[in-house]
């Protein structure tokens, strides 16, 4: 069992069809386990904050950025992953 | 668990108010260099500073990808040269040799070329000192600092004299890039040991082999923050500032914690500071314009530097284990482009921003001057701002940039984050005898303070 390490995906963009799909996949592929995931539509625009552990010893940072980072040109949105660290760091004490 | 709207919210920072990690900075020490073979003490410099640093730039590079914050520079501070040149004739091979070893490491600048000397200076010390203009024309990335006076020792006036002239000589020496070595060399009162900020950082002689420090940022974060409590009173504000101090520094510490980790050297401090960048949107000044000032330099402007300059203090300290360097509000003209409108408008003058120096960090920073000035009249805006650095206990600097073949009103630009800045007028009054005294302004008293 690996430790757990949580990275947080946010995606903002025009609605259409397979974004999370196209996410999913990724994570699946990579080894990365969704452990928590949000999502609206306002007017239009969709926005995704997705949780997933990427502490497997098969999954890849980088390997999984780039794949989102094509992902999302090939869908037109803005896909970003980060370490859920500096979201904790800054909201809780 | 993280909550949305905390994650959007941090988004917005970095997106939309140019929340950054100002910088990285490895502080390495110098002193096991010490040779009496010039060839030999550069050769140990060299190999010492890119070993340390070999992995400094990658690792910065690393930790923005993967936490998605920029961290804008990658920079060194060493030992004040003047402590290990002592042994050799010029000092100018070392200042070459530190650029080489910037330059190998591919940080943006190194800080270090500095001499302490806020007593007296010892032969080293001048021989430094005198190479400055020289050292900084030879090199790109190289930072050169000077500490005058102290709270404790007083001012050394000879070495105020002389720095009056080595600014001149600096900008002269780098006339063809409107003297921006200049903007590469700053005069210090108290100057702190693990200042994180150029041009002024060096790795003080209490400092251990090796530190990482950070410099956080994000004036565009409090400015925004602060249009949600429009009109309300200072109370609120400076609740509003401290809190969002308070999430700017954790990222820094976070940032600090885990560069000291990865480059397997200690961790320093996280230095609180509010750097403005010249990019829109990233202004202390329109912080103080936020807070109900027609422009900055208005009357106000220094109760409100003082409230800003306290409330991110107040909120940052919390966030992080360790707080050093300068840590207050930073008020450079060129590098903020409130300033420079400022500036331009004539809202601000030397005289309302060395008022503003009683209540912030650091100093008269950046502000570009007539090349005409005389070196005596540089020599006592440095004697001034030392004077308020040494009676109120605090850092104070000077980093004034005499333009070559420039006048009042004329704009000069020094590229990237030293900005552009109007030229300002000083008094054309004479300070030449006051200065020409030379010897030493004794230590304040700090007792009997009633």
């Amino acid at each position: 069992m690996n430790e757990v390490k949580k990275a947080v995906i946010s995606v903002l963009g025009a609605d259409r069809k397979g974004i999370i799909a196209g996410v999913s996949r990724i994570l699946f592929e990579n080894d990365a386990n969704i452990l928590d995931i949000s999502q609206t539509i306002v007017s239009g625009l969709f926005s995704m904050i997705l949780i997933a552990d990427i502490g497997s010893t098969q999954c890849s940072f980088d390997a999984l950025k780039s794949q989102l980072d094509a992902l999302g040109r090939e869908l037109c949105l803005q896909i970003r992953i980060q370490r859920s660290e500096i979201f904790e760091a800054m909201h809780q004490i | 668990m993280i909550h949305t709207s905390e994650i959007l919210e941090t988004l917005q920072m970095i997106d939309h108010q140019k929340l950054d990690v100002r910088t990285i900075t490895m502080g390495i020490s110098l002193l096991g260099c010490v040779s009496d073979d010039e060839r030999r003490l550069c050769d140990n410099i060299y190999d010492t500073i890119t070993r340390r640093a070999e992995r400094l730039v990658k690792v910065g590079e690393d930790i923005e990808r993967e936490f998605g914050v920029p961290i804008v520079n990658k920079r060194i501070s060493v030992t004040p040269a003047a402590l290990v040149t002592g042994a050799i004739r010029n000092p100018v091979e070392v200042a070459v040799t530190l650029d080489r070893a910037a330059k190998a490491t591919g940080v943006n600048f190194i800080g270090g070329y500095s001499a302490l000397v806020h007593k007296d200076m010892t032969a080293a010390d001048r021989r430094l000192i005198e190479s400055i203009p020289e050292a900084l024309s030879r090199t790109d990335f190289l930072c050169s600092s000077v500490n005058v006076g102290s709270t404790r020792a007083g001012i050394n006036m000879d070495a105020v004299r002389l720095m009056g002239e080595v600014i001149r000589q600096t900008a002269a020496a780098t006339r063809e890039t409107g003297g921006l070595g200049c903007a590469k060399l700053v005069v210090f009162c108290n100057a702190v040991e693990d200042n994180p900020f150029m041009a002024g950082a060096f790795h003080g002689p209490g400092e251990g082999d090796c530190a990482v420090s950070v410099g956080v940022s994000g004036p565009g974060v409090v400015k925004v923050a602060l249009e949600k409590v429009k009109g309300r009173p200072f109370d609120e504000v400076a609740e509003t500032i401290k809190r969002t101090a308070f999430h700017i520094t954790r990222v820094g510490q976070l940032v600090a914690r885990e560069a000291s980790r990865r480059l397997d050297a200690p961790f320093g401090i996280v230095d609180l500071s509010l750097a403005p960048t010249p990019a829109v949107g990233d202004s202390v000044a329109a912080i103080l314009e936020e807070m109900g000032l027609e422009v900055c330099g208005a009357h106000g402007t220094t109760a409100a530097l003082a409230l800003l300059n306290d409330a991110v203090k107040k909120g940052g300290v919390m966030a992080s284990s360790h707080v050093g360097g300068l840590s207050g509000a930073f008020i450079p003209v060129s590098e903020d482009n409130g300033m420079i409108e400022a500036a331009r408008r004539g809202a601000l003058s030397l005289e309302k921003l060395e008022a503003m120096t009683c209540v912030c960090s650091v100093g008269l920073d950046m502000i570009a001057i007539p090349g005409d000035t005389p070196a005596e009249t540089i020599a006592g805006i440095i004697a001034d701002e030392a004077a308020i650095g040494m009676v109120n206990s605090k850092t104070t600097a000077v980093r004034v940039i005499p333009a070559p073949g420039k006048d009042v009103g004329d704009d000069v630009a020094f590229g990237g984050l030293l900005g552009h800045a109007p030229v300002i007028p000083v008094r054309t009054l004479d300070s030449a005898a006051f200065i020409h005294r030379g010897g030493r302004i004794p230590a304040p008293l700090h007792s009997l303070r009633n």
